[in-house]
């Protein structure tokens, strides 16, 4: 594709409604590093709680919702791997009797989490962010696995000012989250999140980043239950700092 | 809920919180993962590895019928039986009745997961024969009476003091020592005596060679040879879908099986067999039978979109890499298949109402699949499963009523935000009088373990709508 000039932001329901600060960051680099921001206000959710529970029924509707409002966008941007999988792979799949489908696959090939887009499609790892902490990174299952998102993230973070990363062990195994799993599943899930915070915690570092918001609202509520020092920030929050204003952004508390 | 589903969660929460088995069983998988990693180095091309082997495979599902034939053709012409079971049914009885008639008394198994499947040592022993279990971590296993803890290696949730002490109280009251290879000594001696005791010997079978008609077998210990060697009959059983076309298919099937299994380049006996002893032979077993276990295998064939998981070639490396089974274990799953691909299999094979929700015990993180030496797609399988499970309506109706409704907010964007509003304002209520986690917060299964979440005041859209089309981002 030609390189777009403007994109229509996807803000997954729950960033939306529990986490807005992502997307304001999400929007904030992305104006930044030049592109223009729209936000498409009919929108809700891709579907996915309802695909990935088994009701495919009740969730085509919904992605056929949201085909019919981004059919038309140059380039689609969302600040959670999950939620751009479920464009990017699932709805050939659940869209394949739809009339909708061949806009959905064209939709498809113009979708991409913010990190992917800003290395693989804008080109840029500098987006002139100054973030002086201590990061590790977690590699969010829906966003390695499905979108093969590898190396993008940690790019954009070797960027940063100030910024000093350490890797955790394990920072492939999945933190437990799951979308539904997290509540069908609670011991389980659990059992995942307080793996991952001791990973987390062994590294010692100030925050813990991901491409994956959904990942990081059930690893702080992990780790503010187990009272650990360390918070969640999403990725695209540590890339928005400009280092004008120096509060942290971690995820807000209300 | 089903009753194994019951038993899944009381397990699974038990299993999950217990610190001392995660760190038992992260051991023993964190170094079987060196030994795979290193394994994958030893082929040029893994990638082209796994590729092969999913194409190899593939061709043997879709041609099962002639395969199959091409097999027993073989097998018979060399004075072999072939023997077809529909079900665990008629397997345990063919192999029941070829016991009683050849006045058999002691068997020796090697490992077979389908045997444990179709549940053929309790049917042998009902008729009074005693069947030793051959395989070092199934004759744990067996000794304790429990089920393999895992397809690959059984007895992983064991420590050496633990066996020891199960020698000790089963075997040998002496043993002092929990030394690995005096532990070892002592097995192999008690073993000894019912491989020379035993007039049948019954194995499992890794592939079955179409072209060659030949069961081949893949094992470390040497049990193997013993079982098929020297008693006077060798009953293999085992599932239609472990059939390949060519020999010279095992050339990449042998390896790869080896080092996603173990890490090893090849297992230590790789054991072709084609029939009994025939004349001028040394050793071998006079009678030679084949038992075809279907069990639900063709209706899984029958399923164009799930057919592939027949591939399977038991390898075990989806469950060494699945979070979920590092944490629950494998007995959590009361299953005869634990990790990724008994959640796939299960539901098929033993009822989707009952065991649909090992398909929703699952994050959906897709390392299994990243592993899986012959490719199987399996967790887009568990979403199939899922949705399969809510068509056949084995899932609770007020969950389906909540997604109905959850559809109609999403197909109203004004609906939509005034319901994440409310929802907000209800929770900041709730918690601002201090009841989160109580029977009045519906986010109490969240809570448990959680922190509440962040609930502000305004959403994006909002914020959006106010002043972001200008003021959000740089100046």
């Amino acid at each position: 594709m030609s390189k777009p000039r403007t994109v229509s932001l996807f803000i997954p329901c729950f960033v939306d409604q529990l986490l807005p600060q992502v997307a304001v960051d999400t929007v904030k680099v992305l104006r930044r590093v030049g592109y223009g921001v729209d936000y498409p206000e009919d929108q809700t959710c891709c579907g996915q709680p309802a695909f990935n529970t088994g009701y495919w029924d009740e969730a085509r509707p919904c992605a056929e919702h949201f085909v019919r409002v981004f059919k038309h966008a140059d380039a689609v941007v969302c600040p959670s791997g999950s939620c751009a999988t479920m464009i990017r792979t699932f709805y050939t799949d659940l869209l394949v009797q739809s009339s909708l489908r061949q806009d959905a696959i064209a939709l498809a090939g113009r979708t991409f989490e913010l990190s992917e887009f800003l290395v693989k499609v804008a080109g840029i790892t500098q987006v002139g962010a100054t973030f002086p902490h201590s990061v590790t990174y977690h590699a969010a299952c829906h966003g390695l696995r499905e979108l093969h998102i590898h190396d993008e993230p940690l790019q954009l973070l070797r960027e940063v000012d100030g910024l000093t990363l350490i890797e955790m062990v394990r920072s492939e195994e999945c933190c437990g989250f799951g979308g539904t799993f997290a509540i069908k599943f609670s011991d389980i899930s659990a059992a995942l999140g307080n793996s991952k915070a001791e990973s987390v915690a062994a590294t010692g570092a100030e925050f813990v980043t991901a491409t994956d918001p959904s990942c990081l609202l059930h690893l702080e509520g992990i780790l503010g239950k187990r009272r650990a020092s360390t918070r969640t920030i999403y990725l695209g929050s540590i890339l928005a700092q400009d280092g004008l204003a120096q509060k942290s952004s971690a995820q807000e508390k209300s | 809920m089903s009753t194994a589903a019951q038993r899944f969660l009381q397990d699974a929460a038990v299993k999950s919180a217990d610190l001392m088995h995660r760190e038992l069983i992260r051991h023993n998988l964190d170094s079987y993962d060196a030994a795979h990693l290193k394994g994958r180095t030893r082929i040029k091309d893994w990638e082209a590895a796994r590729q092969k082997c999913q194409e190899i495979k593939r061709e043997a599902i879709n041609h099962l019928d002639r395969y199959l034939l091409q097999f027993e053709e073989k097998v018979v012409a060399r004075g072999g039986h072939v023997f077809w079971a529909a079900n665990s049914e008629e397997a345990c009885t063919y192999v029941k009745n070829l016991a009683t008639q050849r006045g058999v008394r002691t068997v020796v198994k090697s490992k077979s997961m389908v045997t444990e499947e179709i549940h053929l040592t309790p049917a042998l022993e009902k008729t009074g024969t005693r069947v030793w279990e051959t395989d070092l971590g199934e004759f744990i296993v067996q000794l304790r009476d429990e089920a393999p803890y895992h397809i690959v290696t059984p007895a992983m949730h064991l420590n050496r003091g633990q066996i020891a002490e199960l020698f000790r109280e089963k075997l040998d009251s002496t043993i002092e020592s929990d030394d690995p290879t005096d532990l070892m000594a002592v097995a192999r001696r008690k073993l000894r005596e019912a491989f020379f005791a035993a007039e049948m010997g019954i194995s499992g079978a890794n592939f079955l060679v179409a072209d060659a008609g030949a069961v081949a077998i893949s094992t470390n210990e040497g049990n193997g040879r013993l079982c098929t060697s020297v008693p006077r009959i060798h009953v293999v059983v085992t599932g239609i879908e472990k059939i390949i076309p060519r020999l010279e298919d095992l050339a990449v099937l042998w390896p790869v099986l080896a080092t996603s299994g173990t890490g090893q380049g090849i297992t230590t006996y790789s054991t072709l067999i084609g029939g009994p002893r025939r004349a001028g032979e040394a050793d071998g077993p006079e009678e030679f039978h084949v038992v075809l276990v279907d069990n639900g295998r063709s209706r899984l064939l029958a399923d164009a979109e799930q057919r592939e998981v027949l591939h399977c070639i038991r390898c075990g490396a989806c469950l060494n890499i699945c979070p979920v089974y590092r944490h629950v274990g494998g007995h959590a799953y009361g299953t005869t298949y634990q990790g990724p691909i008994g959640s796939v299999l299960t539901p098929h094979l033993n009822g989707i109402t009952e065991f649909q929700h090992l398909s929703y015990a699952s994050s959906l993180c897709g390392a299994c699949t990243s592993v899986c030496p012959v490719k199987i797609d399996l967790h887009h399988h568990l979403l199939q499963n899922r949705r399969n499970a809510t068509e056949a309506g084995a899932t609770k109706s007020s969950e389906r009523i909540m997604f109905r409704t959850w559809r109609y907010a999403m197909m109203h964007p004004r609906i939509y935000a005034l319901g994440g509003w409310s929802v907000r304002k209800a929770l900041r209520v709730v918690y601002g009088l201090g009841l989160a986690g109580s029977i009045l917060d519906p986010m109490r299964v969240w809570n448990r373990y959680r922190s509440p979440v962040p609930l502000p005041t305004e959403s994006f859209r909002a914020l959006w709508k106010k002043d972001g089309r200008k003021n959000l981002g740089p100046s």
